[in-house]
């Protein structure tokens, strides 16, 4: 208010002052909300990044997703793979003015896998973290993991000075009943402290001067506000009241960078958009064919395949920004070699269908979402089309994500014949693929195959991938992983289609650092 | 009279229960809140958990006799999205939805009566048909449309004014916020209140007219004419002053109408009003959120129509007679 | 006076104005007609669209709503006029390779199929109800306004959203494809009919104290006979007005829930749809999307609107 007061105080020979001062200033809109600061409550990307401003893990991830420290100066493992020791950073500060230290740690780890907490996977349910001396923690595993620390880098560390002090001890459940002090006020080491919080509507950050490390970009405050409408938040960039937008509508890309005053960073994201058939019902739910499961043969499943032109659906529905997969991970994450997309072909789609039994095809129900993934709606429309030239009449149920998950997940019962869904492995590492999408569900109570929403089922890749999670020996573990997945293509498990395209609106004045996993990070932005 | 206020009053009570179960009875369709809550690797256990912290597994009577209870004591819940109290929440919001309701109700008035008075005195003039006209394309087109096209011109293209928020708004008290009293409030208002009002003051642009034309062809203001009162006297004195009665029914059931496309201009503009929370609390199942917005809203609607029934009963005697018979 | 029939042989003739269908008969309604260039062209435009909607399996060069016969690299081609386009795409081609000039045809009967019973709908509840409130009064009146209220509380968006979740909830696994129309439909039914209520039980309100009807109800006639033959051609009038414009307001609100997207699925789209698939396309240049569509929409809807203007004055003895 001050500093506003003095704005308009001054004249003509101030306002240059004020307008330097102004230049710090980064405002930032994105599609989504950023509900809670707790950095335990939702496990998402774009909240992740978020958070990731003032709160920071014992590891981070550079601008290339490699592992880097951060709050742990470094780590070694024991030759066993048992036993990993941290060595935590000294002289680093919360905000609040609490000093960093082991006991953090354990809060933290103690904190992320207790009730309520989205997170409970970064760290095994096993593992028990001790502390050595103020700044060095051993983490004591019952089972070697070789990817312990893979998702350490959105494990933020809180103060547990702080969360004590402030009934923030328990993390705040996605359905708190009561309001929770860490769901409104973040106490973190990271580079920006949460200036104002006002959730839905806008969240100043201000720079952490006393940060340990000096970060990249100049920014001095940043001013985020969600912008759900398409059309204002680009309009919102275009017109130069805010600097940077994520996402850009692919369709707007051009007329953004045709503006003048900004340009649009893409790149490939590391999400694979696929369609997925229930191969595990003895009878459809939704389909004119009765008594049996077309999708269990998987002639049929090859036709489905081999009837979508992912080129066209490129050149068209993305617009170019998209990258054709022949696997359900990006070649970021696992190499392609050695695997290629079967070909387009309408008239071998018809052939295997009638040697399958459906000379005249038959008709089934799609379920699809409209508001999660880029174009998702127009992908899904564009299949129908394609699968109606093979002979398959594909009745389209697309719908807002809260709907379509509703019904499609294992709280719904996974009722869906055919669907359009995307996964970015949060381990950024094949193994999650192979559990959580590929691998069987048949097994009580296990979590595996959890997101297989058609159960496509071969135990043989469940007994790779048992494996691939304890092979600490890389080329052996790649081995494994390439051979899980030559099995699930050969058999055509799925039709993943593509990667999408990261688009974010960036003003010219404003430089930034585009990081595959969709994580909007602002400590790297300069601004004239 | 006092009768009547009485059981107007008690009919208003049952109304908000009506609406209180309604409500409910939809929340458990609209979809499964605890989808919103979890992402795809959540644990399944965990889900279950959930569902039973949120009361959601328990029978529906109860739920809704929970419900209820809480409601009467103003006490809406947590808001499943942002974990505050709905309340504060719906509170934060509500100026800046009364603000762009209030300001667009304004510019449908103070242009629509206007309009639909020269339309009704000057049925063949060329300017009564262009705005008929102009008022009718304003119509014809999707609200959403609107504000998108506005958008494009005044803010992209000529860059004039803003296409998104409030502005800079300034606190009064601890419950109000105001973009009132800054310069760029005020330019923020411009193209929501605009879009928002433009349905509205068509309407009542017509209503105004047909009543006019209605009013001027009756005896009474024949007989004006004929004791030689000057047009102006007759026009405003008498047949817009009858004209009103109607006015202010409409305008009165207009405040929904405003209200329900409010939900669609602040998504467009990004107006962090009580629209905009409502639609993003349907889109993510935010039960709470969704049963407060509709129950302060049904409040709102029917202490207006009580307040309009009441004015209808003062304003033509005839009424006011039969209500007391009945 | 002798016996009566009990028709319509004026009890008080001087307060009773004749009934509607007598007015249309002696008003000249064409001599009125012939008068105004304009209604005389916002009547042809309205002909031909329906026309054009009711005949367009048969007008329509493509059918877009088989999928098998789009082809997605077709898609976004501008008109035919303009650098880029292809005769056989007159307004151009939609994001999905559809022909746009068919898809408005179609899409035209969707949008008026949903429009014109939605409205019907309306009308029915709204005037059946409204009738029963003004004339019955008391606690049918209150009872019906009472719901009213209830009703008015709920914005067709709320109503959509609700009829569409409980659709579902009965029909398990039921596609939108399958129901989004009657879930339209009934969400415009519900949500317009208070306006006719309000209106006509206003107009009836003051009707009946008139001496003709307490003359009828003198006479013993019955009162839904009363109600129908005597009071409604009286208190009909403002509802033509309230129909047209609803008519344009259905299919914009038709158009404003697929925006939000519980409307008609983009593989069966009506007008609104189409408008609201080139609204995403309104930035990137693409104009004629959202263009045609939205042109079309905004024509009819002025078109009806004119219309209803011209009868609500050529009903009217007194304004000539």
């Amino acid at each position: 208010m001050s500093f506003k007061t003095h704005c308009l105080a001054a004249v003509a020979a101030l306002a240059l002052m004020c307008g330097t001062a102004q230049a710090q200033t980064l405002r930032y809109a994105n599609q989504g909300e950023l509900k809670s600061l707790d950095p335990y409550t939702v496990n998402e990307t774009t909240t992740n990044a978020h958070i990731g401003h003032p709160y920071e893990g014992l590891t981070a991830r550079g601008k290339d997703l490699k592992i880097e420290p951060a709050l742990a100066e470094k780590w070694e493992v024991s030759d066993d793979g048992l036993k990993w020791r941290l060595f935590l950073r000294k002289g680093v500060k919360f905000h609040g003015g609490e000093d960093f230290t082991a006991d953090d740690v354990i809060f933290s780890a103690e904190r992320v896998r207790a009730q309520g907490s989205n997170f409970t996977t970064r760290i095994p349910t096993s593992a028990k973290f001790v502390k050595v001396d103020d700044h060095t923690v051993d983490v004591v595993l019952t089972a070697p993991n070789p990817i312990l620390n893979a998702q350490w880098d959105t494990w933020y560390i809180m103060s547990k000075k702080w969360a004590e002090a402030n009934n923030a001890v328990a993390p705040t459940p996605a359905a708190a009943t009561t309001p929770s002090y860490a769901a409104l006020n973040a106490n973190g080491t990271g580079p920006y402290k949460i200036e104002s919080h006002q959730p839905g509507v806008k969240t100043v950050f201000k720079l952490n001067e006393n940060y340990w490390k000096k970060i990249e970009g100049n920014i001095k405050e940043i001013v985020f506000t969600p912008i759900a409408s398409d059309a204002t938040r680009v309009a919102a960039l275009l017109s130069g009241e805010v600097d940077v937008i994520e996402p850009v509508p692919i369709q707007d890309i051009q007329r953004v960078n045709a503006s003048g005053n900004a340009q649009v960073l893409t790149g490939p994201e590391l999400r694979t958009i696929f369609l997925g058939m229930d191969q595990t019902r003895d009878e459809l739910l939704e389909s004119s064919v009765k008594g049996k499961n077309p999708f269990k043969d998987v002639r049929v499943r090859q036709a489905f395949f081999q009837a979508i032109d992912i080129e066209t659906i490129k050149s068209r529905v993305m617009r170019g920004l998209s990258t054709p997969s022949a696997l359900m991970i990006a070649p970021e994450l696992f190499p392609h070699a050695g695997f290629t997309r079967a070909k387009f072909d309408t008239e071998a789609s018809k052939k295997l269908l009638a040697e399958a039994g459906y000379p005249n095809g038959f008709e089934i129900g799609m379920d699809c979402p409209n508001d999660r993934y880029v174009n998702d709606g127009q992908i899904c429309q564009a299949v129908v089309g394609m699968l109606a030239r093979a002979g398959i009449k594909v009745n389209l149920n697309a719908q807002p994500k809260g709907q379509y998950f509703a019904k499609v997940l294992k709280s719904g019962g996974y009722k869906t014949s055919f669907y359009l869904l995307g996964w970015t492995p949060g381990t950024f590492d094949s193994h999650n693929v192979l559990h959580d999408i590929i691998g069987c569900r048949d097994v009580a109570g296990s979590s595996r195959g959890e997101s297989n929403l058609g159960n496509y089922c071969n135990k043989k890749v469940d007994e790779l991938t048992d494996k691939i999670l304890v092979e600490s020996d890389t080329a052996k573990r790649d081995a494994m992983i390439k051979e899980a997945y030559k099995i699930s293509v050969d058999e055509f498990g799925y039709i993943p289609l593509h990667q999408q395209a990261l688009a974010w609106g960036v003003s010219k004045k404003v430089k930034l650092a585009q990081r595959a996993d969709n994580s909007v990070l602002l400590y790297y932005a300069t601004k004239e | 009279m006092l009768a009547f206020i009485l059981r107007r009053l008690f009919q208003s009570l049952l109304v908000m229960l009506a609406v209180a179960l309604i409500a409910f009875a939809m929340f458990r369709f609209v979809g499964d809140p605890v989808n919103q809550l979890v992402s795809l690797d959540t644990p399944q256990e965990q889900v279950a958990q959930i569902r039973k912290s949120l009361g959601l597994d328990e029978p529906v009577v109860v739920q809704f006799a929970r419900y209820i209870y809480n409601a009467v004591r103003l006490e809406f819940g947590v808001s499943y999205q942002f974990r505050l109290p709905v309340i504060s929440l719906l509170g934060e919001r509500a100026p800046a939805t009364l603000e762009l309701a209030f300001m667009s109700a304004l510019f449908s008035l103070l242009v629509g009566i206007p309009m639909g008075v020269y339309t009704a005195l000057r049925r063949d003039s060329w300017l009564a048909k262009l705005f008929q006209t102009v008022s009718l394309v304003g119509i014809s087109l999707p609200t959403f449309l609107i504000g998108i096209l506005l958008i494009y011109l005044f803010s992209v293209t000529l860059g004039w004014l803003p296409s998104f928020g409030r502005g800079e708004v300034v606190k009064i008290g601890n419950w109000w916020t105001t973009g009132l009293l800054t310069a760029s409030g005020w330019k923020a208002l411009i193209l929501p209140s605009i879009t928002l009002g433009l349905f509205q003051m068509t309407l009542i642009m017509r209503l105004v007219r047909a009543e006019m034309l209605e009013v001027l062809r009756t005896d009474y203001i024949k007989f004006a004419r004929a004791r030689g009162l000057k047009t102006r006297a007759i026009h405003f004195g008498h047949a817009l002053k009858n004209t009103l009665v109607p006015v202010i029914t409409i305008a009165g059931l207009q405040l929904g109408s405003i209200i329900a496309f409010a939900i669609i201009t602040e998504t467009v503009f990004q107006w962090p009003g009580m629209g905009l929370l409502f639609l993003k609390a349907v889109q993510q199942v935010d039960i709470p959120i969704m049963a407060a917005y509709l129950i302060l809203i049904s409040f709102l609607f029917v202490s207006i129509n009580l307040i309009v029934d009441l004015l209808y009963a003062a304003v033509d005697p005839r009424l006011r007679a039969t209500i007391g018979a009945h | 006076m002798t016996a009566q029939t009990p028709s319509s042989t004026p009890v008080a003739p001087s307060t009773k104005p004749p009934s509607l269908w007598a007015r249309i008969l002696d008003s000249d309604i064409l001599a009125s007609f012939l008068r105004s260039k304009v209604t005389m062209v916002a009547a042809v435009i309205v002909l031909l669209m329906f026309i054009g909607a009711a005949f367009s399996p048969w007008i329509a060069p493509t059918n877009p709503f088989d999928p098998a016969t789009v082809f997605l690299s077709d898609a976004n081609i501008p008109p035919a006029w303009q650098a880029g386009g292809d005769p056989k795409f007159i307004f151009g081609t939609d994001d999905q390779g559809r022909d746009l000039y068919s898809a408005i045809l179609y899409g035209l009967r969707v949008s008026l199929i949903v429009g014109g019973l939605g409205v019907a709908l309306a009308a029915t509840i709204g005037i059946t109800l409204g009738l029963l409130a003004g004339y019955l009064g008391g606690r049918v009146d209150s009872l019906i306004m009472r719901i009213a209220d209830v009703q008015l509380t709920f914005p067709a968006i709320l109503i959509a959203l609700l009829i569409d979740g409980v659709v579902r909830g009965i029909f398990k696994g039921a596609n939108r494809e399958d129901t989004a129309l009657y879930v339209l439909v009934i969400s415009i039914g519900l949500s317009f009919w208070v306006q006719y209520a309000r209106t006509i039980r206003g107009s009836t309100l003051v009707e009946r104290n008139k001496d003709y009807v307490q003359a009828a109800r003198l006479v013993g006639l019955p009162a839904p006979l009363i109600m129908l033959r005597h009071v409604l051609p009286n208190v009909i009038g403002p509802v033509l007005v309230i129909l047209t414009i609803n008519l344009a307001l259905a299919v914009i609100t038709e158009a404003t829930l697929s925006f939000l997207g519980v409307g008609l699925p983009p593989t069966q789209p009506s007008l609104g749809t189409l408008i609201s698939i080139g609204n995403r396309y309104l930035f990137s240049g693409d104009w004629w999307i959202v263009a045609f569509p939205g042109l079309t929409l905004a024509i009819l809807v002025l078109a009806v609107n004119l219309l209803g203007d011209w009868l609500r004055d050529a009903l009217n003895p007194r304004l000539r």
